[in-house]
């Protein structure tokens, strides 16, 4: 038990990280591809048609899995971002940094499939609903932390200073869900309603949790690809980087 | 706590030195509200609707404005540091910072609000509830900004910056003060609002020092 602890903590080092994410990166992109073919041969070929929304409704198998993903994303990020604050641990941040914009492009896709969804369902590209509003609002999010990231040139202050700006910002995500979804429902302005969906086909549902696990495994694999780059950027001036890029 | 309060006196006896800084904050909120009646037009049914939210982003926008300003100066001439060093605890004196910051900022905001406010033909009892949601929201806004001008302080392009940091988490605040006044004047009452608000602010009295602390030692390092 003790040993196989002492294991775990031996890849908080970067360096013994560096190798361990290159072995894990193609088996998810194996499972990224498995979970997507079988998601998409199920989302397009076996879901049956809407009866209301006709073939228009596929959209929701990218839609809804990046949407919980850039949820599923900022939480992860802030976690790291904590872990590196309190344990003071080089590798925390980076993976932070490196989620950043895998959590933002799922933001944006939510945001860019939910517009293409709505013009022909809702006739608007875009509605103020609680839930666009709150997604837009996770946009900025992001997009405010890699530019703070970006802004600092000492990368552990950048780390930290990020970490903390992570953490303020999911302390705040719910209270900003909140205070939309009641700004909206105290103006009735639009009268649809999302979360009152019609319960939905099996079909369409395993299409769905297929591809949101598609996403997940992408996301994993693109993030620990982007953080063997930093890895490689921050510790230049080491033997051992010397070493793996000659 | 004398601590506190000494820089609280020591922040107001600067800012009041350099009375222009505090002024521009105080016209750019007047002219703000000013150009959405000419952007939009004279039509005053329209303008007594939307009075709330102009408003309230003016007095955003102005808090904003003056955010930079809270820790850049001292940081700068060593000040900060030496607050760093000094045997009370930074906090206390972030927070005598804040405050200060708020009586030169957001109070002021407050004190216009209604004069402003009847601009846009609100009636009595609606400035009423515009100037209380003020009084509970602008001390948010400065609690909420520290942390952004903490994080970004000595950072390259630091004040668009800040606003990109701050305005997504003073969201909350528009819509619980605004809101406030809406409700009002739709006749919903004003009290479920006003007290959400309250609960932000406290939660932020307790946790924004905190947050703004760490920044700002993270800046100092």
């Amino acid at each position: 038990m003790r040993q196989s602890i002492i294991q775990w903590f031996r890849f908080g080092s970067p360096q013994a990280f560096y190798p361990l994410a290159g072995r894990l990166i193609p088996w998810f992109w194996a499972a990224t591809a498995a979970f997507g073919l079988a998601g998409l041969w199920i989302s397009f070929f076996v879901a049956p048609t809407d009866a209301q929304q006709g073939e228009g409704y596929r959209i929701i198998f990218v839609h809804v899995p990046a949407s919980w993903m850039s949820m599923f994303i900022y939480l992860v990020m802030a976690f790291w971002a904590g872990l590196g604050l309190a344990l003071n641990t080089r590798l925390s941040g980076m993976m932070a940094q490196s989620l950043a914009p895998t959590g933002a492009l799922m933001a944006a896709l939510s945001l860019w499939t939910g517009a293409l969804w709505g013009k022909p369902m809702w006739g608007a590209w875009w509605v103020w609903d609680a839930r666009l509003t709150s997604e837009l609002i996770l946009f900025f999010l992001y997009l405010g932390f890699m530019a703070l990231q970006a802004a600092i040139d000492d990368p552990r202050r950048a780390d930290k200073a990020g970490a903390i700006l992570a953490l303020v910002g999911v302390v705040n995500i719910p209270i900003i869900y909140f205070s939309v979804k009641w700004w909206n429902t105290l103006h009735q302005g639009s009268t649809i309603n999302l979360t009152k969906a019609p319960s939905m086909a099996h079909t369409m549902l395993w299409g769905m949790l297929l591809m949101a696990l598609c996403f997940w495994m992408y996301s994993i694999a693109v993030a620990l690809t982007r953080v063997r780059a930093i890895i490689l950027e921050r510790e230049r001036h080491t033997d051992w980087v010397k070493h793996a890029v000659a | 706590m004398n601590a506190f309060f000494a820089t609280v006196r020591r922040d107001l006896l600067l800012a009041l030195r350099r009375k222009s800084e505090v002024l521009t904050a105080v016209f750019f909120f007047v002219i703000v509200t000013s150009l959405f009646p000419l952007g939009i037009g004279p039509e005053p049914v329209l303008l007594k609707k939307i009075a709330p939210g102009i408003l309230w982003v003016a007095a955003l926008l102005a808090t904003l404005l003056g955010l930079p300003r809270l820790f850049a100066a001292d940081h700068v001439d060593g000040t900060l540091e030496q607050m760093a060093l000094s045997p009370s605890s930074l906090g206390l004196l972030v927070a005598g910072k804040i405050l200060a910051h708020w009586l030169l900022c957001g109070l002021p905001l407050v004190l216009l609000a209604p004069v402003l406010g009847l601009q846009f033909d609100l009636d009595a009892s609606a400035l009423g509830v515009l100037t209380l949601a003020l009084l509970l929201g602008t001390p948010l806004l400065s609690l909420i900004g520290a942390i952004g001008a903490a994080l970004t302080l000595g950072v390259r392009g630091g004040g668009v910056l800040l606003a990109l940091l701050v305005l997504p988490l003073y969201i909350p605040a528009l819509i619980f003060g605004a809101g406030a006044v809406e409700a009002h004047i739709a006749g919903l009452g004003a009290g479920g609002h006003l007290s959400l608000l309250a609960a932000m602010l406290a939660l932020a009295v307790f946790f924004a020092p905190w947050a703004t602390t760490a920044a700002l030692r993270i800046a100092l390092e």
